[in-house]
């Protein structure tokens, strides 16, 4: 869709769209978000980019193919349940690091590993629609 | 036992890589395995023949009675002696035959997961192990027959072998849970402890029933005979380890198993008779027409198999002695027949018997290695060939029609006999389709080896005899049984009748070239019995497959989801009202404010508008409005997760759908042809929210039991460190749930990609070219 303002609106709007996604995903655990909604805003953003831009563009924006997406999400998921495995406990037991970063707290932990690996597998699949249906 | 198992199945993944690293050489080291567990099972030998059974129990489900139970008797020590022992020459014949094949590493991994499939069917102590094991080697021949799988043929072939012998396997299972509820355990020691109880069980004859269809599939019996010489598509090391030696004997492995169990009855004796008979002689006909040397072996297999069969069925010491004698001395002689037959297929180019003649000059170690086996196939002194059929006919002295019909079947065994190892290889005059050369090492080495073992045992029957075919011999009947084995018998009825075989069995070869041509013009094409119901099922289940599969999954995305809806609310709607599962349900609406039925006329608006719309970019935009819609009642009460997710789903599928739909004709809206069907959708469709409306309502006037909830919100940060319960759940306590709807997002991806990718009709090459991330999948 070749539109001068929907062009020039999408730029600001993606880059606010995508670090809300992160915004989300990270505080997903204590607060509402998670990595199924920030992949979703994601994905929503990508998606608006390539309406605004074109199929191709959206693709090298994104510079690695929805699949690989989907499989490192996978990977990240799978990796995160075996790290409690490592651990001698059951298969996706939450391991938990909490640093301290001045006088707020750092929680790395596997969920969100996990959490990490659902936001990427959403956002490889509702791109791989939306791009293979957008192009033509 | 288990060790050894887990070596050979452990053999059977390193195989691709030794093969790769050595090349041409592979056989020889990969062929050390299957030799080292031969050795393995001979040194298990003493202890077996003093009636001491090895015996290896691990748990595996305990919750259901299954254990990992070996047990190494006799009857399992002569099996597991054959696999290993042949496998070890097969294994080096292969690196012969298959030479330079690029899919040589595949070939020895399905081998030697072949191998430990078949040792563990041979040496389970428990029918659910038993059949494990045995399913295995069903799907690992099915690979092998389908080797060459470029050609439509092999593929088909390797089918029908997988349908015929996996059927019966379903078959067998059933028997298999039949047998252990009867006796209350897994155990085959234990069944055959305790005869007593099986038999006298009202379910016998249906166990019975079920566990022979599975050992008559897989041993080719008739009617279900017609997969095994169709295997025969398969390369010649995998005919000659499978489908003579091992594999279609797992079947007789079976019934002489389960003999002392489930054997000594009528019924016992009429089935294996009838089946075993009506094999033999529907094989030993039906050899009478084949021309190509590996058919010609397989219908002879067949023929050896049910005779084998019917000396299990008649159960009388004799006759069992007969079974193990003759099964031992089949695979020592049917093996390396089968390896000069794909020698000389490989040297000479030709299977077909009446096309080749003369090589025994260029090829005479392999005619050397066949003329042993022959004589062996044949029945004549002094190999083991011979004991064994002279054993069988003592075996059958009380049956007059069933001996009538082994002598014919032991005439046209002669006549294959001549046909495979003597006619290609006489005469002065050389006749092959290309130079014939004598075969290199590899390919020498085991049917040279397993025909002197065919002599050696003829001639000092002595060597096994108390090692190895008493030991097996009792274990088939449950008790102990002395016997001896003689080259020379005397001048008894069995050596007259043997007389009277081999005088047939010459008339018919040395006829051979007059009567058959004509038995082929008259016979050849007509496909009748068992292989015509076969064909035809076949059709007629991809045909009504064909008819379901367009009924229930048009292509009509409407007519698709209709069918879905209708049949949701017919059977969910109908249990629903039968059962009294709507009984619960509250009218009165309670506690309502204004404002939240003001988003309701905003729902039912946009519905409104979507009927009756004609336009679709109107009708994705509707949507998406009740969508939001229903994602403000959420906001309402109070579920900001769920409520996130709403919106951003219905953004997305407004999107997606708009996208699908700028694609669709404008003849999608209406319905083709003209036809409106809008009424019938409507229809459907108001059922289908009437009755989610019923359930919610049902489900919501019931008690609720808060348990979850309050666990949740005790535990969530205690336990997982985490406050919004919603994502705690997804990540933490449910997380496999979660990981399992993940790898369904990541299948449906693959799925609508690649149907897009075709449906919106480009070329490969033009799709990389306009996409970047194209290609790949």
């Amino acid at each position: 869709m070749k539109s001068l303002i929907l062009r020039t609106t999408t730029r600001p709007i993606i880059v606010v769209l995508l670090l809300i996604s992160i915004f989300l995903l990270l505080r997903g655990h204590d607060l509402p978000g998670g990595g199924f909604i920030g992949g979703l805003v994601a994905a929503a953003a990508a998606a608006l980019y390539a309406i605004a831009f074109g199929a191709d563009a959206a693709a090298r924006l994104l510079r690695v193919r929805p699949e690989l997406l989907v499989g490192w999400g996978m990977a990240a998921t799978v990796v995160a349940g075996l790290l409690g495995m490592l651990a001698g406990r059951e298969f996706l037991t939450g391991l938990w690091w909490v640093i301290a970063v001045g006088d707020q707290e750092l929680k790395l932990s596997t969920p969100l590993l996990f959490d990490v690996g659902v936001y990427l597998v959403v956002v490889g699949v509702i791109l791989r629609f939306v791009l293979s249906l957008e192009e033509r | 036992m288990l060790i050894a198992l887990l070596l050979a199945f452990g053999a059977a993944l390193v195989a691709p890589w030794v093969t790769g690293r050595l090349g041409r050489s592979a056989g020889w080291l990969l062929a050390l395995l299957p030799a080292g567990l031969t050795l393995y099972f001979l040194s298990l030998g003493p202890r077996v023949a003093a009636g001491e059974p090895l015996v290896q129990r691990v748990s595996w489900v305990p919750q259901l009675g299954v254990e990992l139970a070996f047990r190494v008797d006799g009857l399992a020590l002569l099996f597991g002696l054959l696999i290993a022992g042949i496998g070890t020459f097969v294994a080096v014949y292969a690196g012969g035959y298959l030479a330079g094949d690029r899919q040589l590493p595949r070939f020895y991994l399905l081998l030697f997961s072949f191998m430990a499939a078949m040792l563990g069917v041979v040496t389970s102590d428990d029918l659910i192990l038993l059949f494990v094991f045995w399913e295995l080697t069903s799907i690992t021949s099915f690979f092998l027959i389908g080797f060459q799988h470029e050609s439509e043929e092999s593929r088909a072939n390797a089918l029908q072998g997988l349908f015929v012998t996996a059927g019966g396997g379903l078959a067998m299972l059933a028997g298999f849970v039949l047998l252990g509820s009867m006796a209350g355990t897994y155990r085959i020691s234990e069944l055959l402890a305790s005869p007593a109880v099986l038999v006298e069980h009202p379910a016998y004859p249906l166990a019975l029933a079920l566990v022979a269809l599975g050992a008559f599939t897989k041993s080719a019996q008739w009617p279900f005979h017609f997969w095994l010489p169709n295997a025969m598509a398969a390369p010649a090391p995998v005919s000659s380890y499978l489908h003579s030696a091992t594999m279609v004997k797992a079947g007789v492995y079976l019934l002489a198993r389960l003999a002392p169990a489930l054997g000594g009855t009528p019924q016992w004796f009429w089935l294996l008779t009838l089946v075993g008979g009506a094999t033999v002689l529907a094989a030993t006909l039906l050899t009478l027409l084949q021309r190509d040397s590996k058919r010609l072996l397989a219908y002879s297999t067949i023929v050896a198999l049910g005779t084998m069969v019917l000396l299990i069925g008649v159960g009388t010491p004799a006759a069992i002695k007969a079974m193990v004698v003759f099964l031992f001395a089949h695979a020592l002689y049917k093996a390396p027949l089968f390896m000069a037959a794909g020698s000389v297929d490989h040297e000479a180019g030709s299977r077909d018997v009446t096309r080749l003649a003369g090589l025994g000059r260029s090829m005479p170690w392999t005619w050397l290695a066949a003329g042993l086996a022959g004589i062996s196939a044949a029945g004549l002194p002094p190999m083991l060939g011979f004991i064994g059929k002279e054993l069988a006919y003592e075996g059958l002295m009380g049956a007059p029609w069933l001996l009538a019909g082994l002598i014919a079947a032991g005439a046209v065994l002669l006549l294959v006999a001549v046909q495979v190892a003597w006619v290609p290889f006489a005469g002065r005059t050389v006749r092959a389709p290309k130079a014939p050369h004598e075969a290199p090492p590899s390919m020498l080495v085991g049917p040279l080896a397993l025909a002197a073992l065919g002599l050696t045992f003829g001639l000092v029957p002595g060597l096994v005899q108390d090692g190895l075919m008493r030991p097996a011999a009792a274990a088939v009947l449950g008790a102990p049984y002395a016997f001896d084995l003689y080259l020379w018998h005397g001048l008894t009825l069995a050596l007259g009748l043997s007389l009277l075989t081999v005088s047939l069995g010459v008339a018919l070869a040395a006829t051979w070239r007059r009567w058959q041509p004509l038995l082929l013009a008259r016979f050849g094409g007509v496909r009748v019995g068992p292989v015509a119901v076969y064909e035809g099922g076949w059709r007629w289940l991809l045909r009504f497959a064909a008819l379901q599969t367009r009924f229930v999954q048009s292509d009509d995305l409407r007519h698709h989801l209709t069918i879905i809806v209708a049949f949701t609310v017919a059977l969910t709607g109908g249990v629903a009202l039968w059962r009294g599962g709507l009984e619960s349900m509250v009218w009165a609406p309670s506690g309502a404010y204004l404002h939240e039925f003001l988003y309701f006329a905003v729902i039912l608006l946009a519905t409104a508008t979507v009927v009756r719309s004609h336009s679709r970019l109107v009708v994705i935009t509707s949507l998406g409005v009740v969508g939001f819609g229903v994602a403000f009642v959420f906001v309402l009460f109070a579920a900001p997760d769920l409520a996130i997710t709403q919106f951003l789903v219905d953004t997305l599928v407004v999107i997606i759908a708009a996208l699908v739909l700028i694609r669709l004709p404008s003849s999608a809206l209406r319905g083709e042809g003209g036809r409106d069907i809008r009424w019938l959708s409507g229809a459907v469709a108001i059922a289908g929210g009437a009755l989610i409306t019923g359930l919610l309502l049902a489900v919501t006037g019931l008690p609720f039991d808060g348990a979850l909830t309050r666990f949740f919100e005790a535990n969530s940060y205690p336990a997982a460190n985490g406050r919004n319960i919603v994502n705690v759940i997804l990540v933490d306590f449910r997380a496999v749930d979660t990981l399992a709807e993940v790898v369904v997002l990541a299948v449906a991806a693959g799925g609508v990609g690649a149907l897009l990718r075709r449906r919106l009709g480009r070329g490969d090459a033009d799709a990389a070219r306009r996409e970047p991330d194209g290609g790949a999948q």
